[in-house]
């Protein structure tokens, strides 16, 4: 899988390696299979992969590599994708509590989309989202795809703090705030599960390809599970 | 055991090291000192190895006292320190005697200056780095900045005193520039030609706002050629992204690991450590190098810092 695949220099210490224009099924399927590879057999020099929707940002070590010897590796890798398996992607449910206080924008994104809060809660529980990547802050895992009659722009002025576990929406992308950051996104609901946590052997609950679902839960069950 | 008691903790002191990357495809940033020449030559001069954590004090420094006597080092910008009313030098190694206490106070230069110690400071490693990452709460003491009241502890001692400082050669590297250098961004062709000739040509004004995620610029705004729509990728750090109101935003240290905004430029691995020392409302300027002229200054940077002769005995 060599064709369609650009490089470009991104700073003096990193490489952007592109797998299309646009975002594709193939174009993330090329993103996942080079950082396996990357991280199956490290390229010396190589300190940190960014994956992202259909690039790769290859940090490296500058004493140690140039962006074209890079490139010549990542040629070689690029060439023995085509034969390799993902493993089969992991399927979780994130239980979320939707509206009132854990979800304080349903009320307002419904009204964009002229439909009750319900079928909006309806429609976000009626797909399986892809984790496409992880990025922003620790554990934050960008979902998709939303259903387009969800797609809403981010708020015009970000939260300065949104609480952990917190279920926004984005444009075509949904995600769970894992800190209390400040945040753009239209928080719908709020899940009781922990999306990072360093003392797990797994500290993201989420990672790159996992298949996700979204299930409703009441405020009561939200409440037992946190304390679980 | 060697403890060091933090009377008062300053603005933003945090525990740092020289980062931890390598979990990117977490969302886990760096982080890792944000000079980390200062850094690194601190810990030369206390005996440790040039990663020890130690403390990164942001704009005004702190009051500390050591239980035992310990041999410390500050290092980056003059926050004009004294050790129990004594002025201390910077870039030198000093030795401290049981229950004194050292005075670290607002800075006389640049944004940050660095306390080494002897044996370095002992936290639990999240990700195998003792660096703090403010915004999740993770690593370096308790996932937070200092605040008054907090003991750290100090690493076993392996050697005795010995009076080092950092050498006047090596020293230039540490004199504060306004003017940094950039390769050019991954999408700086979405900005007109005039447009990347007023970014290079203006003086920004480093916004309020800024902190060790980013740095704000406040200036011109720079428009994009038309109107794109941007895919998420990741970012480096250095990175110079554009948002739409056109003032751009330097990504640092504890940087979003991937970003949704053109951009630009990219400050060198070489000048990154100036961007740790610049203060808000500081003005800085933007000047475009090529690629080989980057490698070649960090090559020579390192080669620097390596030599034998930087640190002298």
């Amino acid at each position: 899988m060599s064709g369609g695949v650009q490089f470009k220099p991104a700073s003096d210490q990193s490489l952007l390696v592109y797998f299309g224009r646009r975002i594709t099924p193939r174009a993330h399927e090329g993103v996942r299979k080079l950082v396996q590879l990357l991280q199956a057999e490290p390229v010396a020099g190589v300190r940190n992969l960014h994956p992202a929707y259909r690039s790769l940002l290859i940090d490296f070590d500058p004493l140690k590599l140039r962006h074209e010897q890079l490139a010549a590796f990542l040629r070689r890798y690029l060439r023995r994708m085509e034969g390799l398996r993902l493993p089969e992607p992991r399927e979780l449910q994130i239980p979320t509590c939707y509206g009132g206080e854990f979800g304080p924008d349903l009320g307002e994104v419904a009204r964009l989309h002229r439909m009750t809060p319900a079928k909006v809660v309806e429609l976000h529980c009626s797909v399986t989202y892809m984790v496409y990547f992880l990025g922003f802050v620790p554990g934050f895992a960008y979902l998709g795809v939303l259903p387009k009659e969800l797609a809403t722009p981010r708020l015009a002025s970000p939260r300065r703090s949104t609480p952990p576990g917190s279920v926004g929406i984005a444009d075509h992308q949904t995600a769970v705030y894992p800190f209390t950051t400040p945040g753009g996104w239209r928080l719908i609901g709020r899940t009781p599960l922990a999306m990072f946590d360093p003392s797990r052997e797994d500290m993201s609950f989420l990672r790159i390809g996992d298949r996700v679902r979204f299930t409703p839960i009441t405020a009561e069950r939200f409440s037992s599970l946190a304390k679980a | 055991m060697n403890f060091i008691h933090v009377l008062r903790a300053g603005l933003l002191t945090t525990v740092q090291d020289l980062g931890r990357p390598g979990f990117g495809s977490i969302g886990v940033s760096p982080s890792g000192a944000a000079d980390p020449v200062s850094f690194r030559l601190g810990n030369c001069l206390v005996g440790n190895l040039e990663s020890a954590a130690a403390l990164e004090m942001t704009l005004l420094g702190g009051t500390y006292l050591f239980s035992r006597d310990a041999v410390v080092a500050l290092t980056g910008s003059d926050f004009g320190a004294t050790l129990d009313g004594e002025a201390l030098e910077l870039g030198t190694s000093i030795e401290v005697r049981a229950g004194q206490i050292l005075r670290v106070g607002p800075t006389r230069s640049g944004a940050r200056c660095y306390l080494c110690v002897h044996g370095g400071v002992v936290v639990p490693p999240f990700l195998g780095s003792a660096s703090t990452h403010v915004l999740s709460g993770l690593g370096g003491y308790k996932g937070r900045p200092l605040q008054d009241g907090d003991i750290l502890q100090i690493g076993p001692a392996a050697e005795p005193f010995r009076k080092r400082r950092i050498a006047p050669r090596v020293a230039d590297l540490l004199v504060p520039r306004k003017i940094l250098c950039v390769t050019t961004g991954p999408q700086s062709d979405w900005f007109s030609e005039s447009s990347r000739r007023l970014f290079y040509s203006a003086t920004y004004r480093v916004g309020e706002q800024s902190d060790r995620m980013g740095l704000r610029l406040e200036g011109p705004p720079i428009s994009q050629r038309r109107r794109r729509a941007m895919i998420t990728e990741g970012v480096s750090v250095g990175a110079i992204q554009v948002p739409l109101a056109g003032l751009p935003i330097v990504l640092f240290v504890d940087q979003q690991t991937t970003g949704g905004y053109p951009k630009i430029a990219n400050v060198i691995a070489a000048d990154l450590h100036h961007l740790g020392q610049v203060r808000p409302r500081d003005e800085i300027r933007l000047e475009l190098i090529t690629w080989r002229t980057a490698r070649s200054l960090l090559i020579e940077r390192e080669k620097l810092l390596a030599s034998a002769e930087a640190i002298l005995q």
